[in-house]
C-alpha cells in the first residue's frame, strides 16, 4: 500500500541532519505548502529553504533567528495600559532574537534591534540590552526588505451591559505589512465568543487535513461570573487579564500557522468590523474539547494494522506525544504550586511589613521608630516584588506549560485525523477487494450479463447514478490513497514545524523567565541600598 | 559529626565584648548525635580568675543553670537578667544525625547546610548570652558565672545539685507577671507607670512581628522546595525526550536548581539577622517585663507589710517584728526601684544601639548578596542562551 509521499519515510529523526533532509523533501512534495517555509510572521527565514546549509554542532532548528511573539506584562499590575497603537506593538513584540550558526559557521552580534527594544516598557531590559544575534542571511534579507511583518495584540478589554448578560469586549490589533489585508493597522473588537467561533471554523476546514489547529482558551463559568455580577476585586481583574493574554497568544499561534494565516475566516476575523454573533460554541468548552482530543487517542489506539515503515515513525511519535503531554502536567502542577507559595509568601510579606510598622509605632526612641517604619516599607516593595515575580511565574512558566498541554491534545486530534482517512481508504480498498472477488467468481461461473455489470462496478466506466461523484470504487480509492498520501505529508510536516516551534518557545520563555528574575534582583538590591542610610541613621 | 567554626561564619554576630578585661567567643561547637557541645574561649586580666585564658567545653543544659542560678539570686532581683538561649533545634536534622551514625543514610548537601545554618544560630545566641553577662558590671562578679567559664570538668553534678537546691521556684511564678502587672498595684511613680505600658505594648508587637517574621521566612522556603521540584519535573521531561528540545530541558532544570539555591539564600539571609533579632528582643523584653513583675511584688509585698504593720499596731502585738519587716520590705522596694530604674533606661539605650547594628548589619548583607544574586542571575540567563545554541557546552 502506498502511503508516502514518494519518498522514503526517514528513519526517527533524533539525528538532527535527517530531520533537515525530510523537512526540505516534505516541503517540495506537500500540494498545501505555499509559502515555502517562510514563516510570515514573524517574518524570518525558517532554515528548512536552505537544503544546502550542512547543520553544524548546534540543531539548526531552533536555532533560527526568532522573536518573541507573545508579549509578557513586566509592568506592575498586568493590566495592560490603555496605549497608543504604536506602543502596543513595541510590547507585543520584542525582538529577541537568540544564537545563531549560519551555514558557514559565523556569527553576527549587532547590538539591541532598533525597533522593538523600546526599555521604558521592558524594565527586564534595565542592566543590559539583550544579546541579539542574527545569521547573515536574514541580516541580508532585512536589507532587502523582503520581510513581511504581522504583529497582533489583544488590549483594553471592556465589559458592555450589566448582569447575567454582560461580556467582555477586546481590541484586536494587527499591524501588518502583508499585501493581503486592506490596511497596514487596523482594529476591531471581538468577544471571546467570536474567538470560539473562528477556531470552530479553522478546525472544521483544516482538521481533516492534518493540520495542527491551536485551541483556543477554555470557558470560565465561574471566572467570567465574578466579572459579570461586577466584583471589580483583584482577582476578576486577573481573570480579566489572564484571558485577554491567553487570547492574544491563541491568535499569535493562529497566524504564525502558514496555511492558517491564509485562510479567509483568519482574515476576516482580523479585519472585518461586526461579524456575526458565533453559536453553538458550547461544544467548545473545556471540557467538551477534552473530551473529543480523548475520543482520539483512543481512536487511534485501536488501530492494529500497520502499513508501511512509516507507520512506526507516527506510532512512536504519538507515544512521544502522549508521554509529553503527561510529564508536561506534572512539570505545570509543579510550576502551580511555585506560583501559589510565590502568592503566600507575598501575602505573607505583606503582614509582616504592617507588624513591622506597629512595632515603629510603639518604639520610643525616634530615629529608631522611624528607621522601622522604612523599614516597614522596603517589606512593602518586597511585597510588590514578589508579586510581580508571582505574574512571572504565572504567564511566563505555568500558562506556557498549560498552552502546550493543550497544544499536545491538538496533536493527537491530528493523528486521529490521518487514521480516520486511513480507516475510509482501509475500507473502500476492503470494499474493492470484495468486488473484485465478486467479479472473479462470476467469470468463473460465466454468467456474462452479471459480469459485465461487475466488471462496470469496479472499472472507471461511468454509471448512470446521478448523485455519485465518486463513480467506481476504483476512482474512490485512489482518490483516497491521494488523500492519505496529503494528509500523512502534512502531518509529518505539522509535526516536525510544531517541535520547532515548541522547542523555541520554550527556549525563548525561559530565557524571558530568567529576565524577570534578574529584574527582581536588580529592584531588590536598589531597595536595600536605600534602606542603608536610614538604618545608618539611627541613634 | 558536624562541627561548625564560626569563626569561618559567613554572619557577622552580636559582639558585646566592650571590655578587653573579659573577653569572651565560642570558637566552635560540635553536633554530636543528640548533643551540641558548645567551646566557651575565655581571656582575662581580671585577678579574680587563677588563669589568663580559658577554653572548656559546655552543653546547652550549663548555660540553663547559670541563668536559673542567677535568675534565683535575690540580690540581682533589680537587674535584667540575660534572657535565657533557646534550646539547639535540630528535629528534622537530628533524626538524620541519628541515621547517620547507625551508618543508615547520607546526609544531602542542603540537609548538610542547614544543619550547619542551624547551629551558627544557636552558637550566636549562645555566645551573645555570656557576653551580655560578661559585660554587665555585677554579673561579670558572679560566682558560678566563673565557675561556668573555669571549670575545666563537667557541670553536670553541680547542675543537679542545684535543682536540688531551688526546684525552679522563681520560674513558676513568673508565669503570672503579666496579670500582676496589668492588674496589680497601683503605680505611683512616673517612670515605671510610663515602662510599665511601654513593655506590655512592645511585647505584644515584637512577639507578633516574629511570628510573621518566620511565616514569611517559612513560605520563601517553600518557594525554593518549588524550584527544586520543577527540577526534578524538567529532568524527568527531558529523560522522557529525545529531539534537541531535551537539551533545553535538561539545562532549564540545572537552572531551576541553581535558582532553588538563590531563593533559600534569600530566605535564609532575612531570617538569620532580621528574625533573629526579633526573636532575640522578644526575649529580652520579657527578661525587662520580668524586672518589672519582681519590683511590682516588692511594692506588693511593701504594702502588705504596711497592712501588717498597721494590724501590729493595733493589736499592740509583735509591732517591733512588723516594723522591721517593713523597713525590710520599703529597702528592697526601693532598691529594685533604684536598679530598676538604672537598667530599663541603660536597656533602652541599648536596644537601640544593637537594633540599629543589626539593622546595618542586615542590610548590607543584604546588598552584598541581592547583588551577587543579581549578577547569578545575569550569568544564568546569558549561559542559557549561549548553551541552547551550542556556543557553550
Amino acid at each position: 500500500m502506498s502511503g508516502s509521499c514518494g519518498r522514503i519515510p526517514p528513519p526517527f529523526p533524533d539525528n538532527e541532519d535527517q530531520e533537515a533532509e525530510s523537512d526540505t523533501r516534505v516541503l517540495d512534495s506537500d500540494e498545501d505548502d505555499d509559502d515555502e517555509g517562510e514563516d510570515i510572521f514573524t517574518g524570518a527565514r525558517s532554515n528548512p529553504i536552505t537544503p544546502t546549509s550542512a547543520p553544524d554542532e548546534g540543531d539548526i532548528f531552533s536555532e533560527e533567528g526568532s522573536y518573541i511573539r507573545s508579549d509578557v506584562h513586566h509592568a506592575t499590575n498586568g493590566l495592560h495600559p490603555d496605549e497608543e497603537e504604536l506602543d502596543l506593538f513595541t510590547e507585543a513584540t520584542v525582538e529577541l532574537t537568540l544564537t545563531n550558526t549560519t551555514s558557514q559557521g559565523r556569527r553576527e552580534i549587532i547590538g539591541p534591534t532598533a525597533s522593538a527594544c523600546n526599555t521604558t516598557q521592558v524594565p527586564n531590559s534595565i542592566l543590559k540590552p539583550s544579546i541579539v544575534t542574527k545569521t547573515t542571511e536574514e541580516l541580508e534579507e532585512e536589507e532587502s526588505g523582503d520581510q513581511f511583518e504581522l504583529n497582533i495584540a489583544v488590549t483594553n478589554p471592556e465589559k458592555i451591559g450589566d448582569g447575567m448578560n454582560a461580556y467582555m469586549s477586546y481590541k484586536v490589533s494587527t499591524q501588518t505589512t502583508l499585501p493581503m489585508f486592506l490596511n497596514k493597522t487596523f482594529s476591531v473588537r471581538r468577544r471571546f465568543s467570536d474567538f470560539l467561533g473562528l477556531y470552530e471554523k479553522i478546525s472544521a476546514k483544516h482538521s481533516l487535513l492534518g493540520c495542527i489547529i491551536p485551541p483556543p482558551p477554555q470557558k470560565s463559568v465561574v471566572g467570567m461570573t465574578k466579572v459579570k455580577v461586577g466584583k471589580e476585586d483583584s482577582s476578576s481583574a486577573e481573570f480579566v487579564e489572564k484571558r485577554r493574554a491567553a487570547l492574544e497568544r491563541y491568535l499569535q499561534r493562529v497566524v504564525a500557522h502558514p496555511s492558517l494565516l491564509q485562510d479567509p475566516d483568519v482574515r476576516e476575523f482580523l479585519e472585518r468590523d461586526e461579524l456575526p454573533r458565533a453559536v453553538n460554541t458550547q461544544t467548545l468548552s473545556g471540557p467538551g474539547l477534552l473530551k473529543m482530543i480523548n475520543r482520539a487517542s483512543d481512536a487511534v489506539n485501536k488501530m492494529t494494522i500497520k502499513m508501511n515503515e512509516s507507520d512506526n515513525w507516527f506510532e512512536s511519535k504519538l507515544q512521544e506525544v502522549e508521554n509529553e503531554e503527561q510529564l508536561l502536567r506534572r512539570l505545570h502542577a509543579a510550576v502551580d504550586s511555585l506560583v501559589n507559595h510565590r502568592k503566600e509568601l507575598c501575602s505573607n510579606t505583606a503582614v509582616f511589613s504592617k507588624s513591622v510598622a506597629m512595632l515603629g509605632s510603639v518604639e520610643e526612641n525616634s530615629a529608631l521608630s522611624r528607621a522601622l517604619s522604612q523599614l516597614a516599607e522596603v517589606e512593602d516593595k518586597m511585597e510588590q516584588l514578589h508579586q510581580q515575580q508571582a505574574f512571572s511565574d504565572f504567564f511566563i512558566l505555568a500558562e506556557l506549560l498549560a498552552d502546550y498541554i493543550r497544544l499536545l491534545g491538538a496533536v493527537r486530534c491530528c493523528f486521529e485525523q490521518r487514521m480516520k482517512v486511513w480507516q475510509r481508504l482501509q475500507e473502500a480498498q476492503s470494499t474493492l477487494q470484495k468486488k473484485r472477488e465478486a467479479e472473479a467468481k462470476l467469470l468463473w461461473a460465466n454468467k456474462p450479463e452479471k459480469l459485465q455489470q461487475a466488471k462496470d462496478d469496479i472499472n472507471e466506466v461511468k454509471l448512470s447514478t446521478a448523485n455519485d461523484k465518486h463513480n467506481t470504487w476504483e476512482s474512490k480509492v485512489s482518490q483516497y490513497e491521494r488523500d492519505f498520501e496529503r494528509v500523512t505529508c502534512t502531518v509529518r510536516k505539522e509535526v516536525l514545524r510544531f517541535e520547532k516551534e515548541k522547542a523555541r518557545d520554550f527556549k525563548q520563555h525561559i530565557v524571558k523567565y530568567l529576565e524577570s528574575l534578574l529584574h527582581t534582583q536588580h529592584r531588590l538590591v536598589k531597595c536595600w541600598e536605600a534602606f542603608l542610610p536610614e538604618a545608618k541613621a539611627i541613634a | 559529626l558536624l562541627q561548625v567554626r564560626t569563626a569561618d561564619s559567613p554572619h557577622p554576630r552580636f559582639d558585646l565584648n566592650n571590655d578587653a578585661s573579659l573577653v569572651i567567643d565560642i570558637p566552635d561547637a560540635l553536633c554530636e548525635r543528640d548533643k551540641v557541645k558548645f567551646t566557651v574561649h575565655t581571656k582575662t586580666t581580671l585577678s579574680s580568675f587563677q588563669k589568663p585564658e580559658y577554653s572548656v567545653q559546655r552543653q546547652h543544659e550549663d548555660f540553663i543553670w547559670l541563668h536559673d542560678t542567677i535568675v534565683e539570686t535575690e540580690e540581682y532581683a533589680g537587674l535584667i537578667i540575660p534572657p535565657a538561649p533557646p534550646k539547639p533545634d535540630f528535629e528534622g536534622p537530628r533524626e538524620k544525625m541519628h541515621k547517620l551514625g547507625e551508618g543508615e543514610s547520607s546526609m544531602t548537601k542542603e540537609e548538610y547546610a542547614k544543619m550547619k545554618q542551624e547551629l551558627e544560630k544557636t552558637v550566636q545566641v549562645h555566645e551573645v548570652f555570656l557576653q551580655r553577662l560578661s559585660s554587665h558590671p555585677m554579673f561579670r562578679k558572679d560566682r558560678n558565672f566563673q565557675i561556668f567559664l573555669e571549670y575545666d570538668q563537667d557541670l553536670t553534678v553541680r547542675r543537679k545539685n542545684a535543682k536540688e537546691m531551688f526546684g525552679g521556684f522563681f520560674k513558676n511564678m513568673v508565669k503570672s507577671a503579666d496579670e500582676v502587672l496589668i492588674s496589680g498595684v497601683k503605680e505611683v511613680d512616673e517612670f515605671f507607670e510610663q515602662e510599665k505600658n511601654f513593655l506590655l505594648d512592645y511585647s505584644s508587637k515584637i512577639k507578633d512581628a516574629t511570628a510573621k517574621a518566620e511565616k514569611m521566612t517559612r513560605s520563601h522556603k517553600n518557594v525554593a522546595d518549588d524550584y527544586n521540584h520543577i527540577s526534578g519535573a524538567l529532568n524527568n521531561t527531558a529523560a522522557d525526550n529525545n529531539t534537541a528540545f531535551k537539551k533545553h530541558l535538561e539545562k532549564c532544570a540545572e537552572v531551576f536548581e541553581k535558582l532553588r539555591k538563590v531563593e533559600d539564600r534569600m530566605a535564609s539571609d532575612q531570617e538569620l539577622k532580621l528574625t533573629e533579632l526579633l526573636r532575640y528582643y522578644t526575649r529580652d523584653i520579657q527578661a525587662a517585663k520580668d524586672l518589672l513583675y519582681r519590683r511590682a511584688r516588692a511594692l506588693a509585698d511593701y504594702e502588705n507589710s504596711n497592712k501588717a504593720l498597721d494590724k501590729a499596731r493595733l493589736k499592740g502585738k509583735d509591732v517591733a517584728q512588723a516594723e522591721e519587716n517593713q523597713k525590710q520590705c520599703l529597702q528592697k522596694f526601693d532598691k529594685l526601684s533604684e536598679s530598676g530604674k538604672k537598667e530599663l533606661t541603660s536597656f533602652k539605650a541599648r536596644r537601640v544601639v544593637a537594633f540599629r547594628k543589626n539593622l546595618i548589619e542586615m542590610t548590607e548583607l543584604e546588598i552584598k548578596h541581592a547583588k551577587v544574586r543579581r549578577l547569578k542571575c545575569y550569568v544564568y540567563h546569558y549561559m542559557f542562551i549561549r548553551q541552547c545554541s551550542g556556543i557553550l557546552i
